[in-house]
């Protein structure tokens, strides 16, 4: 498989920077020691990785002793939930959204089934978005956590978690925040953002895959996940991925610069892709809320036409992007984002998602809308679905139960 | 990323016989939009032979090159030739489909029954699956589309079904009745009679088999929350364990003993079997 020529697909995962690969490189060679070794050969090595929880700090705006390093942003929503639960065994209720990645949302439902507690899933709104007196009106003295999303992976559209925080301090409910897509797009104060627990993934800001974060916030009640050394002072056990922990250092300070970047050009080129497309074809739509939204996403849906053919042909010239169509997942439902903002069926099997980052460039933005729009029309050829008719193939057959 | 034949690919960037036939002799609709996929399907029939057939097809990759290919291996053919075709004739000409992806063959095949139907003037008001009763309310699939399936392309499990019909894979509502019919179509007997074992067990019997689902089947997914069990005492159809690991002093440590525990051992072992902790 060759490179692909514009990659437009960076909520799925980003290139490691080249600054960041520099930074790492020596730790898996000559600077191997274990930070928890009493020789100094080990100690350098705690020292620079006492540097890069640093940089994640200033990031986030948070103290490094707030910071947890983890494997990913899946064990750092895992490990925020189960603690929530076991540090309040007598309350049995949780709160999350419908819109939740898989890494909150299944967890959930399995809590849910096998373990007998009880979780509300909020709905949103067409545009994704939260209703807060819905919030308010879930919570209950039972309730022992409220997990919510920063920003949508698929639309990116962005919750108001500030509101939610108080909301949910206000009930005096924990409060975790799933912010793998938020961290390097958005500007993040924890000092003045009231939110218990916070989880990041290295690999959506171009640090590599398999490091992650978990902020919790000072005298928060705690219950590890990992048990096991001492590491990051016995709140996950298990030798410290040191390579990884500089990249992720490295990475948030490059961030960090690039957050007026990224909301500035990045977001220039994203708006420019969105308006060429949306006025290049006839029946497209936005998902997501125009405004509350990531700088960097796009999901576009294009009627009568479907996914993971428009993707392929996109492939085939080079364009790497997803799509929230049930044959690119494999199951055979359309995105449970789309289904709960009720994205009509003639639109949800049509959904591409393009994400952008700081390498996106506006060539690889003006490839797209050249290319783009041709391939919807000679799809719309083969689609026996046509402008103007509703539904040509009998409406009465059952439709999908989803 | 799909692992697609070079066939399928070819066949899909550049589709054969696409569009809409002004003057077809019959045509053949199966799917809908809200399903994520569907195929209309244009014959040209004389003397019984298919002259020409084109198609427009609302779906994936696959569907579309399932279409393409339908058309190919038509044309020329009988109408008694074309009946003969099955799904698994389409995905063979495609050099084979991922699994997950074979109901794009059956949608061909469908769609070929559907429209020879209309054109012998069979039942042409409703071509969609008229036989039969819906089994899967999700994506519209009869028992009669589920029996043929797994007859055709002998299959086994649920999922083989969901991939090949679609049935099953929305709410798993009808998950039970899909499992029964693989049993009829394979001629085996109904999975209900046999799922229990036979209700008299002797108290060594009912031990050996609490034991074994609790190793089996019980432990490994308490481990997997860190928990434990152990297997205090066995009294008749009374089983005492104790939770060890996280399960202790875990908020639904209850749950886990009267709901996981009881219930598995209850389907595994014997209905009349109650669990306490120690």
């Amino acid at each position: 498989m060759s490179q692909p020529v514009v990659y437009l697909d960076n909520n799925a995962t980003t290139r490691v920077a080249p600054e960041v690969l520099e930074a790492m490189l020596p730790f898996f060679s000559e600077r191997y020691g274990n930070p928890s070794s009493m020789h100094s050969f080990g100690g350098a090595v705690g020292k620079e990785m006492r540097e890069a929880r640093q940089q994640l700090a200033d990031l986030l705006g948070c103290e490094i002793d707030e910071i947890i390093f983890t494997s990913c942003g899946t064990e750092s929503d895992n490990t925020a939930i189960r603690s929530a639960l076991a540090a309040q065994p007598e309350k049995r209720h949780i709160v999350t959204t419908r819109v939740e990645h898989p890494a909150v949302l299944s967890l959930c439902k399995f809590l849910e089934r096998s373990q007998g507690y009880r979780v509300t899933y909020m709905g949103v709104d067409a545009e994704g978005r939260l209703d807060m007196k819905e919030l308010e009106q879930s919570l209950t003295p039972d309730t022992a956590i409220i997990s919510v999303m920063w920003a949508n992976n698929e639309t990116g559209v962005i919750f108001p978690i500030a509101e939610i925080a108080r909301i949910a301090h206000s009930h005096g409910v924990m409060m975790h925040t799933d912010a793998v897509q938020a961290v390097g797009k958005v500007d993040i104060n924890l000092r003045e953002l009231d939110v218990d627990m916070l989880s990041l993934s290295g690999h959506k800001l171009h640090a590599p895959k398999g490091i992650g974060a978990l902020f919790v916030r000072r005298k928060l009640p705690y219950r590890p996940f990992l048990i096991g050394g001492h590491q990051e002072h016995g709140r996950r056990a298990g030798t410290e991925n040191t390579t990884s922990i500089i990249a992720l250092g490295a990475a948030a300070g490059i961030a960090r610069e690039h957050l007026v970047d990224e909301n500035t050009r990045v977001r220039a080129l994203r708006d420019k892709l969105e308006n060429a497309l949306l006025a290049a074809v006839p029946e497209s739509r936005l998902n997501g809320h125009k405004k509350d939204r990531l700088p960097n996403t796009a999901n576009i849906s294009f009627k009568y036409v479907e996914g993971e053919a428009i993707l392929l042909l996109l492939d085939q010239l080079g364009i790497a992007a997803s799509s929230g169509s049930a044959c690119t997942s494999g199951s055979l439902e359309p995105s449970h984002v789309l289904r709960a903002m009720g994205v009509p069926f003639t639109y949800a099997h049509g959904s591409i998602r393009f994400s952008l980052s700081r390498y996106t460039t506006e060539e690889d933005v003006d490839y797209v809308v050249k290319n783009l729009p041709p391939i919807i029309e000679t799809l719309r050829k083969i689609s026996p679905y046509k402008r103007g008719e509703a539904d040509p193939i009998d409406p009465r057959k059952p439709a999908c139960g989803c | 990323m799909w692992e697609y034949s070079e066939i399928v690919k070819e066949h899909f960037l550049h589709p054969k016989n696409v569009g809409e036939m002004k003057d077809a002799t019959c045509v053949g609709e199966v799917g809908s939009i809200a399903c994520g996929d569907a195929l209309k399907l244009f014959l040209k029939i004389e003397d019984g032979v298919i002259k020409d057939a084109t198609f427009q097809t609302f779906g994936c990759a696959s569907a579309i090159a399932s279409s393409s290919a339908l058309t190919e291996l038509v044309k020329g053919k009988t109408v008694d030739e074309a009946l003969k075709i099955s799904n698994k004739d389409i995905a063979t000409v495609l050099g084979g489909l991922p699994k997950e992806k074979m109901h794009c063959s059956v949608m061909g095949q469908e769609a070929l029954e559907a429209a020879i139907k209309q054109w012998r003037g069979e039942d042409v008001a409703s071509v969609e699956h008229s036989e039969g009763e819906i089994v899967c309310e999700c994506f519209g699939v009869t028992d009669h589309q589920i029996l043929e399936a797994v007859r055709e392309n002998d299959l086994k499990t649920i999922e083989d079904v969901t991939y090949y019909t679609k049935a099953g894979g929305g709410c798993a509502k009808c998950h039970e009745k899909i499992a029964a019919l693989i049993a009829q179509a394979r001629g085996e007997a109904q999975p209900k009679a046999e799922d229990k074992p036979a209700k008299k067990l002797t108290n060594i019997q009912r031990m050996r088999m609490i034991e074994d689902v609790l190793e089996k089947e019980i432990r490994p997914r308490l481990q997997l929350d860190g928990g434990d069990i152990e297997l205090a005492d066995i009294d008749g159809v009374t089983v005492s364990v104790s939770l060890r690991g996280h399960c202790v002093g875990c908020p639904a440590s209850q749950a886990t003993v009267h709901g996981t525990v009881e219930r598995i051992l209850r389907d595994k072992v014997d209905p009349e079997i109650t669990v306490r902790e120690v």
